[in-house]
């Protein structure tokens, strides 16, 4: 049963990657990644980590990839003009792509373990009876690895603080909806109140 | 496990869910005619009262019609996006229903990270949206789904962090685990009462979220016809229609598991607990959609602006100040939830540094 699921999942991760390159329309192509991060999520779920696996589609599809599509779709690209370079980038793109190759190749085969990592005690680490997933990474997240948390999430702030200082404009003669002011007006400065004579009207006065 | 032990597992599970779907249809339908219903008696009409006894009927009528109807595809869509953007739409808001406990022990799949699960599948219908209005390649429909897209994304925000607080006082993702932890002092032990505040944001941000009047910005008929509906017809169509309103449906069953105790009864003695929990969930939902329905009767709509101020600029920091304030009573207090003793952390022991 989870050796089904799990060629179902990452046959269909690995064609919607293929897929992702593959695509005339770069929208088909962010659709693809799309469904390449959900089947990922559901790699993670065969594997227990329920928590990741959410977490990846909260943060990466409901949130990093609505950006792309919001992107892509906006962009107004001539996609026959884009496609004329492709043959001349190819060599470069394959070259690139074989370095990766052989160092994944050098990494896996050298893989060993840290005699150190072996000595430590397995009897701290919670079973998976006691502790739920979740439970199990924030004791670790929030203890031994506080400091390179809080570190991650201040890059993160000035990410964002970037972003905005490089987009903020500040015009000048633009209308802009102050609510405080709104709010705090009163009937005395808003409205004036004046009693019309019958058939005559009011008086024309020069503003 | 024996292939006939997985067979029935799995057919069981089917056979649940197929209830389930059945019985969240059929109360939709009814949903649907008490929200035109609602709506009409504040306006001082009658509503529909033809079909069937009061109208009763007027759901399935429609639906009949929609079945009926000849499914156009505009010339310059993109016709896989555009059929399958309804499709993801609805089976999406439909199968976030696996996770609710309908009554103690009656989800279909009670997992462990349940509420992670509703915000993962509800952060996935703006692609529904998003997909519809591109494919339509219209302009009406390509501005709602840019709508819908910023106003979801940002009413996420100020949901998560109101699930944050209750998960801080409930100790627990899991949707059963969290009305258990409200179960004392009948209606006063509820979360609505103890996070009052955060029960205020999540109700409006669940308006804003499943685009609901008066954050129905996506679909404004008065700028936009239909918004990113506006070439859809037929059985599409409906699929969308549906898929809202699962998706309300969806955002009430959330608050009331949430906030408004699930299936405990509001006076925890009998005769009162002896009423089946299902009936009390029911009632609790009902009183929320009632509320969603009197508020797109009373309010008028928003500007695109005041709604993304309403996000980012009131919600953020109250419900981010919210989470703050909640961590810090219960570690004072120290009425935090503890979850077992015995562990120590992870590798924390021999390591050397």
């Amino acid at each position: 049963m989870t050796a089904l699921f799990f060629y179902l999942f990452s046959t269909v991760t690995v064609a919607s990657a293929f897929m992702v390159i593959a695509a005339r329309n770069p929208v088909h192509s962010v659709l693809y990644l799309i469904l390449a991060f959900v089947n990922a999520a559901g790699l993670f779920l065969l594997m227990g980590a329920e928590f990741l696996a959410m977490i990846l589609v909260v943060v990466y599809v409901g949130a990093v990839a609505v950006l792309f599509l919001f992107v892509v779709m906006m962009l107004d690209v001539d996609f026959a003009e884009l496609r004329q370079g492709y043959l001349n980038y190819l060599p470069v793109g394959a070259l690139i792509g074989l370095i990766f190759l052989v160092e994944l190749v050098l990494v896996v085969s050298t893989w060993t373990v840290s005699p150190t990592a072996l000595q430590l005690p397995l009897a701290g680490s919670p079973t998976v009876e006691a502790l739920t997933n979740t439970e199990a990474i924030g004791r670790v997240l929030y203890t031994r690895y506080a400091y390179f948390f809080q570190a991650s999430g201040l890059i993160l702030l000035v990410a964002m603080i970037g972003a905005i200082v490089l987009t903020l404009r500040d015009r000048v003669g633009v209308r802009r909806q102050i609510i405080a002011v709104q709010v705090a007006r009163t009937p005395e400065e808003a409205v004036e109140m004046r009693s019309v004579p019958s058939g005559r009207g009011l008086p024309e006065e020069v503003s | 496990m024996s292939t006939t032990d997985i067979l029935l597992a799995v057919g069981l599970a089917a056979l649940k869910s197929v209830v389930l779907l059945v019985c969240l249809l059929v109360f939709i339908a009814f949903a649907l005619y008490a929200d035109r219903k609602i709506w009409a008696a504040v306006q001082l009409r009658r509503g529909p009262n033809v079909v069937g006894p009061w109208g009763l009927l007027q759901s399935f009528a429609d639906l009949t019609k929609f079945f009926v109807k000849e499914p156009i595809i505009p010339a310059s869509a993109n016709k896989g996006v555009f059929l399958l953007a309804p499709l993801v739409f609805a089976v999406l808001s439909l199968s976030a229903w696996a996770v609710i406990p309908l009554s103690a022990g009656w989800a279909v799949a009670d997992i462990n990270v349940g509420v992670l699960y509703i915000f993962a599948i509800s952060s996935l219908g703006v692609y529904g949206v998003i997909m519809g209005g591109w494919a339509s390649n219209s302009k009406y429909p390509f501005l709602g789904a840019l709508r819908s897209a910023a106003q979801m994304v940002s009413y996420e925000v100020s949901i998560g962090f109101v699930i944050i607080t209750v998960l801080m006082c409930a100790g627990s993702l899991n949707l059963t685990r969290i009305v258990e932890a409200q179960n004392q002092y009948g209606i006063f032990g509820w979360y609505w009462l103890w996070l009052f505040p955060m029960f205020v944001v999540f109700f409006i941000s669940a308006m804003a979220e499943t685009n609901r009047p008066p954050f129905d910005l996506p679909e404004a008929e008065s700028e936009l016809v239909a918004g990113y509906m506006v070439e859809y017809s037929s059985t599409p169509f409906l699929l969308f229609m549906l898929g809202e309103y699962v998706a309300i449906m969806l955002m009430c069953a959330l608050g009331t598991i949430l906030f408004l105790g699930g299936w405990l009864s509001p006076i925890p003695f009998a005769p009162f607990t002896w009423v089946p929990g299902v009936v009390w969930f029911v009632l609790k939902a009902s009183f929320l959609f009632f509320m969603i329905a009197m508020v797109k009767a009373f309010v008028p709509r928003y500007r695109y602006d005041q709604l993304m101020r309403l996000g980012w600029k009131v919600f953020l920091p109250l419900s981010l100040a919210m989470v703050v304030i909640v961590a810090f009573v219960l570690k004072v207090t120290d009425l935090a939830p503890r979850g077992p003793e015995a562990v120590r952390p992870v590798a924390t022991e021999g390591v050397v540094r």
